[in-house]
């Protein structure tokens, strides 16, 4: 278990980590999400101990290890430029961190690790280890190349390879993924969600790609301006985002945000269709609509004009244009009929995944439902 | 080819033919007078070949003096200066890139004001120092000046700030300690800069003579330039064929060892994948 506690890192006169808690469980996948600059590295390298915090402790199994060393800690951590050592071959690296742990410093010099009998016997077990590991991720024919022989995925295998023959207590990736071309990077995801599966290791996970943390960690922290904003399931952040920044953070298309004043309570027109379960609302709200979640209905409580429309194969993109002056962006389903630019659209929303935010704080305060209710009836079809 | 190319390909071989003549051509005459029998060498008009291969001149050069004792002492004197600097240099340069402490910059910019001091300027407090040690006529006084080099941080230093800080986050955290990381990591990625630095460095020591004539007087301790000139005072007077013939020798090691780490030097830039 890693337990973070009030963390703060201050670079000369900002910021960059802000007061920060987290608990990670043991065997947990937890990733760090946010854009780039918000601390998330910073945070993943105070927890490898190749930073000290400001102030606040880090603790890796109730043991406060704040003061030690990354060596001391027994973490092993994936870069994002794979961080390879170019001077040796791939078993080279793979061995390195074994002979650094497991061989004194006499065992190690030149020469005598070829004589003395116990660093004789070391050198045979760490052989067997490499050769282990690599097998597990069939690296073990590439064991003799130099890194710079080695393709994008290749590298990164190695660099796994590297972490996991210490078999650490935890496992860091900062950005592990992002210098790979898009095919290839779906495959190291499963890949590292097996790794998981296997080790049943913490793993921590450093990214800035929504769509990475949502398909690989059990638990992801959203974290903006230095501070944790929320930390959830994939599915709870999706669902019920705590403020405007997370939803429109999250989602592979950008979410609809629209905002409006209400009128003595409610939502003025032409949202005042949806059904909202917020008991009472403020002055002025922001609608977070996502474009997935939008779908043709002719019961449904949108309509407005069809503007642009981008055919994308399984989806099409329509900008609709709302009575009053709105606008948003649905993504329908493309195997159906598609309306036409100038055509008259009706939409409906999915329950729970619309969300009402707060304009003046960016908090959420309720969800929206589609389903028509008096509103919808009394609006009608020739607004 | 074309017409064209071809004139101008010509062109260029033949300046750069002509720039070589010149550059080699008092290595060939070095050579050639030290082959040539004594009558020869002073004879009026310009033969660039020996009639014939006079080998005396070289075995006078190894009998008469003591030429192999100056290249050992050559090879001793530089192999130290060498091995010194490399260890010093290697790493100065590793905590001034990639460590971050007080006076970092400041430091950093006395390195390059060194560079710009010669070290002749030195020459004169350094000799008081020695001699108030009781330094001079050792090998010690030979060495010392020069084990401290400003140039070798210089380079090293410029070599380790490309290098990637997630290679040295990564070793930290398999274990190493920042001299592990040094010598096992930064220093062999650092090969290329390594040789450049060798042949600078022993260049410019082989070679040197203004150093070892002020602090040394003891032949036994003479270095390859400093041998040759007592050769020349005492020992062959105007006898030109052997003073050719050493002259020859303390060069060759030279022109060889260069030749020999200019390939390994090739070799190491193109084939250390620098990018890891």
């Amino acid at each position: 278990m890693i337990e973070l506690e009030n963390l703060s890192k201050i670079f000369g006169q900002t910021k960059a980590l802000d007061n920060v808690s987290l608990t990670m469980p043991e065997g947990s996948f937890t990733s760090l999400l946010g854009p780039s600059g918000c601390g998330k590295s910073t945070m993943l390298r105070i927890i490898a101990g190749l930073d000290q915090p400001s102030s606040g402790q880090v603790r890796i199994n109730g043991r406060d290890v704040t003061e030690l060393t990354a060596a001391e800690r027994n973490i092993a951590m994936v870069f994002q430029s794979y961080a390879l050592y170019p001077h040796l071959s791939v078993r080279g690296n793979i061995t390195l961190p074994l002979t650094m742990r497991n061989m004194n410093r006499i065992e190690r010099m030149p020469f005598l690790d070829h004589i003395l009998p116990s660093a004789r016997r070391k050198i045979a077990e760490h052989a067997e280890q490499t050769q282990r590991v690599a097998e597990m991720l069939e690296i073990d024919q590439l064991l003799d190349r130099k890194p710079s022989e080695l393709s994008g995925g290749q590298k990164q295998r190695v660099a796994v390879g590297r972490a996991l023959v210490r078999d650490p207590i935890v496992f860091l990736f900062d950005e592990p993924l992002s210098n790979l071309d898009a095919k290839l990077r779906t495959q190291m995801r499963s890949e590292i969600v097996d790794l998981h599966q296997r080790t049943r290791r913490t793993f921590i996970y450093v990214t800035h790609d929504q769509a990475e943390a949502m398909s690989m960690s059990d638990n992801i922290a959203v974290i903006m301006g230095g501070r944790i904003l929320q930390v959830a399931s994939p599915r709870d952040l999706f669902e019920r985002p705590v403020n405007v920044d997370v939803a429109a953070f999250l989602g592979d298309r950008p979410i609809n945000l629209i905002e409006l004043s209400t009128a003595e309570g409610r939502l003025p027109p032409p949202f005042d269709g949806f059904a909202c379960d917020v008991a009472e609302l403020p002055g002025r709200v922001i609608i977070g609509l996502r474009p997935e979640t939008l779908e043709p209905d002719e019961q449904g409580p949108l309509t407005g004009t069809v503007g642009e429309m981008e055919y994308l194969g399984s989806e099409a993109m329509v900008s609709l244009h709302l009575d009053g002056g709105h606008q948003l962006r649905a993504a329908l389903n493309a195997s159906g009929v598609l309306p036409k630019p100038g055509e008259t659209l009706r939409l409906g929303v999915e329950h729970g995944i619309a969300h009402v935010f707060d304009a003046a704080t960016g908090r959420r305060l309720g969800g929206l439902s589609g389903a028509a209710k008096a509103g919808a009836d009394i609006k009608g079809e020739g607004a | 080819m074309t017409r064209r190319q071809l004139v101008k390909n010509t062109v260029i071989v033949t300046l750069l033919m002509a720039g070589a003549a010149v550059i080699l051509l008092p290595f060939f005459w070095m050579l050639s007078l030290s082959l040539k029998p004594a009558h020869e060498i002073f004879a009026p008009g310009i033969d660039f070949l020996p009639s014939k291969l006079e080998w005396e001149n070289y075995a006078k050069a190894f009998n008469e003096t003591h030429l192999l004792r100056y290249l050992m002492n050559g090879v001793i004197v530089c192999g130290a200066i060498l091995f010194f600097q490399i260890l010093f240099a290697v790493p100065c340069a590793y905590a001034l890139a990639h460590r971050s402490f007080w006076a970092r910059g400041a430091i950093f910019g006395l390195v390059i004001a060194g560079l710009l001091v010669p070290y002749h300027v030195t020459a004169i407090p350094l000799f008081l120092g020695f001699a108030e040690l009781g330094l001079l006529n050792t090998y010690s006084a030979l060495v010392i000046p020069f084990v401290a080099s400003v140039f070798g941080i210089f380079l090293f230093r410029q070599f380790f700030a490309s290098l990637s800080t997630d290679i040295i986050d990564a070793a930290r955290i398999d274990g190493l300690s920042e001299s592990a990381i040094v010598w096992r990591i930064a220093f062999p990625i650092a090969w290329p800069a390594a040789s450049a630095f060798a042949v600078f460095s022993v260049v410019a020591h082989w070679n040197d003579l203004f150093w070892p004539l002020i602090v040394v007087s003891d032949p036994n301790l003479a270095t390859p330039p400093r041998g040759i000139l007592y050769f020349r005072d005492e020992e062959a007077g105007s006898d030109f064929g052997p003073l050719m013939a050493a002259a020859t020798m303390v060069t060759a090691p030279l022109i060889l060892g260069f030749l020999l780490a200019q390939r390994k030097f090739i070799q190491g830039i193109t084939a250390s994948g620098l990018k890891g």
